[in-house]
């Protein structure tokens, strides 16, 4: 004991000790820049929506849906005829174009009215423009009365046609409906569909998930089998299938239901897997020891420690599933087997196009596609920025 | 590998029991059964409907069963190779199915082929050449590819086809082929017409495909070992194949089990819309008319192909990868 203390007296003697009395500052070596510390002190969601911002694509996707979306709002605002209004003297109507000049003077935006003729060789429907009925398109405008999400009732538009004019943008179908109209009235039920289907699929598939991943044994392994029993039904033909069994009597709103369950119903196996998988990882870190120590039920320990730590990539995942429940209830709709009119979805005004005839004929009964399409690839677009923005590893 | 082969065998009986049980609940799910329809349909043509002759039916078919003993009854004669009885035709439901099993079998295994022949080549090239104009062109294009409904392009090819090559390509084979027995010419004729149902079927698989490999493949070039190589002189082409590609081919073999679902769905649309004579059509007729062990043998037939297609590449998995067969269990 003496030979230990008697050197560390006389280190103490021969150097005095030293203490600073200027006030300590941490940063003092290593200073942060102000954009530095913002971004150290972010929070995940925060970096995310900054990595987010640097992926253009999705950006703009992401704005295409929110005008998609927002527009499912006002969709009888926009339309500029009723769900269900009928021209029976305009049937098969090929789109309207709109000019602003006509012979080389300036009118505003506006349409030429159809000549109609009946050919009598091939009893075909034939309609031309009609250079001497100049029909300028109103704004903010009185037109087909609609009752306003069924709340009350308005005729406020944002474009109408000229008083005892047309104005079919993407022409009519067999019944001389605007098939513009359709389309925008189309948009809430299609969008829909998919938002719906997916808060089933991903309640099912972080429930499950969850149970499986965080239990682990033969909860588990009972789940993994029935995910793959699950997975082995070619996803069409089940859809088929369990769509045929609503009953047919079923109110239009009911199927509708039905439909975007059956879609939530076969999608959650992915993101139950996802979810088991990083349970199974998250379990074992020390702050799951710890919140078990402290008594904290299962429960609470999945929703509130661990799922937070994975729940961006679950997001994007969800928002990558989307697009699949889209293009399955058009599919449904196009066989006949989904959503029945009066509901109108994408699908549904497809099933106008459904033989080889309507594409030779009237090709723009086959627009609605378009919106599908582009709706499919901005949630693609998005979901891919999502993912690589919830990728801390990028 | 025995071992392995012998217990995945194993697995997939009581994955195939399963699978019969949720089909028969789902043809049981739609109330009432093929009976009522056809009363509905003969009251709704003026016909009186002969109770007796009902009832008979009834006891015929089992209807008045409890639920399991039918299953049962149902799961024995498929067993034997007895599928059942179809009331839409009045046959034997082997005899109305026919050549329509194996010719959706054909189907979707020429659209395997396709996909695979397809996005091999152009996942490595957009890999490797990431960010260049063919990646972005060939990226495109795979997206258009994903979000096209197949319907939609199955029409469109119709119609195309019917306007430059003047012929019909609707249909698996050469009309005058149809209820003639099987020839070389028939099978001829049908590879002839297979390629345009192939492509558009396959079409949102390869897209999803060639996205796979090319992200498999970025990852991998990225790792030390492909620089250690690089570094050491190996040509690139070698660099390439010898290991970095190896390790990214695991997903695209035990894809499979995620592609062959999608290529099922999508024959069984896009034949309804090219009139193919395949599962697509009857199955959509036998579900709207409720001709039960109809739409219940081609949805047990559609489960099993992909439950054996998960099989074949978990199989080729296992070759590939040591990893695989020797810790055993399934991939997926």
């Amino acid at each position: 004991m003496t030979d230990t203390t008697t050197p560390s007296t006389d280190r103490r003697n021969s150097l005095p000790h030293y203490v600073s009395t200027a006030p300590f500052d941490p940063e003092a070596t290593e200073r942060l820049t102000p954009e530095q510390e913002r971004y150290y002190m972010a929070t995940q969601w925060r970096l995310m929506w900054w990595k987010l911002k640097r992926h253009r694509l999705a950006v703009l996707s992401g704005v295409i849906l929110l005008l998609l979306y927002a527009s499912t709002l006002v969709s009888e605002v926009l339309a500029p005829y009723a769900l269900d209004t009928r021209q029976s003297r305009f049937i098969f109507a090929p789109p309207q174009s709109v000019h602003l000049f006509h012979e080389g003077e300036f009118v505003g935006p506006f349409v030429y009215g159809y000549r109609y003729t009946l050919n009598m060789d091939t009893l075909k429907r034939e309609y031309t423009p009609d250079p001497a009925k100049v029909q300028p398109i109103r704004f903010f405008c009185r037109g087909d009365r609609y009752e306003f999400w069924g709340l009350w009732e308005s005729d406020l538009h944002l474009a109408c046609p000229s008083e005892g004019g047309t104005l079919f943008l993407l022409g009519t179908d067999r019944l001389g409906r605007d098939v513009l109209s359709r389309i925008v009235y189309g948009t809430r039920i299609s969008l829909t569909v998919g938002l719906l289907g997916i808060i089933v699929s991903f309640t099912l598939g972080i429930v499950i998930g969850g149970i499986a991943g965080y239990y682990g044994g033969w909860i588990d392994n009972i789940i993994q089998r029935f995910i793959e029993i699950v997975r082995s039904f070619p996803e069409l033909p089940l859809w088929m299938a369990l769509s045929a069994a609503l009953p047919v009597t079923w109110n239009p709103i009911f199927v509708y239901f039905g439909i975007t369950l059956i879609l939530g119903l076969l999608d959650w196996t992915g993101l139950a897997r996802a979810v088991r998988s990083k349970l199974l990882a998250l379990r074992e870190e020390d702050f799951t020891t710890a919140a078990q120590l402290m008594g904290a039920r299962p429960s609470r320990i999945i929703g509130r420690h661990l799922l937070p730590s994975f729940m961006s990539h679950l997001i994007a995942s969800a928002t990558l599933s989307i697009p699949g429940m889209i293009l399955g209830e058009t599919a449904l709709s196009f066989l006949g087997l989904g959503l029945r009119p009066p509901i109108t979805s994408w699908g549904v005004l497809l099933t106008e196009a459904q033989n080889i005839n309507v594409v030779a004929l009237y090709p723009w009964l086959l627009i609605p596609v378009i919106p599908v399409i582009i709706t499919v690839l901005a949630f693609n677009f998005l979901g891919d920025g999502l993912r690589d923005a919830a990728d801390p590893y990028r | 590998m025995l071992g392995y082969l012998i217990r995945r065998v194993l697995i997939m009986i009581p994955t195939l029991l399963a699978i019969s049980v949720i089909t028969f609940v789902i043809i049981q799910l739609p109330p009432g059964d093929y009976l009522t329809t056809l009363v509905v349909e003969m009251q709704s043509r003026g016909e009186s409907v002969d109770q007796g002759r009902l009832a008979l039916l009834r006891e015929t078919y089992g209807f008045d069963r409890p639920m399991h003993e039918q299953y049962l009854i149902w799961l024995a004669g498929m067993l034997r190779g007895d599928f059942g009885y179809s009331f839409e035709y009045n046959l034997p439901v082997a005899d109305v199915v026919g050549d329509r099993l194996w010719l959706t079998a054909v189907v979707s295994f020429a659209t395997i082929i396709f996909v695979y022949a397809v996005s091999f080549p152009i996942g490595i090239y957009s890999a490797t050449h990431q960010y260049s104009a063919g990646d972005y062109a060939l990226t495109l294009l795979g997206f258009l590819g994903l979000a096209t409904p197949s319907f939609l392009l199955a029409l469109v090819l119709l119609y195309l086809a019917n306007v430059w090559f003047g012929t019909s390509i609707g249909g698996l084979m050469d009309p005058k082929y149809v209820d003639a027995p099987w020839s070389l010419g028939k099978i001829l004729s049908v590879i002839e017409h297979l390629w345009v149902p192939v492509v558009v079927i396959g079409t949102a698989g390869t897209a999803a495909m060639i996205r796979r490999l090319r992200a498999n493949l970025l990852d991998e070039l990225d790792k030390p070992y492909v620089v250690t190589a690089r570094a050491k002189g190996l040509p690139p082409g070698r660099a390439l194949w010898k290991y970095p590609l190896r390790m990214a081919l695991n997903p695209f073999i035990s894809d499979i089990g995620n592609l062959l679902p999608q290529v099922v769905s999508g024959a069984a649309i896009v034949s309804v819309v090219m009139s193919l004579p395949t599962t697509g059509p009857m199955l959509l007729d036998s579900l709207r008319s409720q001709d039960m062990y109809l739409a219940g043998s081609f949805l047990m037939f559609l489960a099993v192909l992909t439950v054996i297609g998960v099989f074949i590449s978990d199989l080729a998995l296992a070759a590939l990868d040591p990893r695989i067969r020797l810790s055993g269990g399934a991939t997926r």
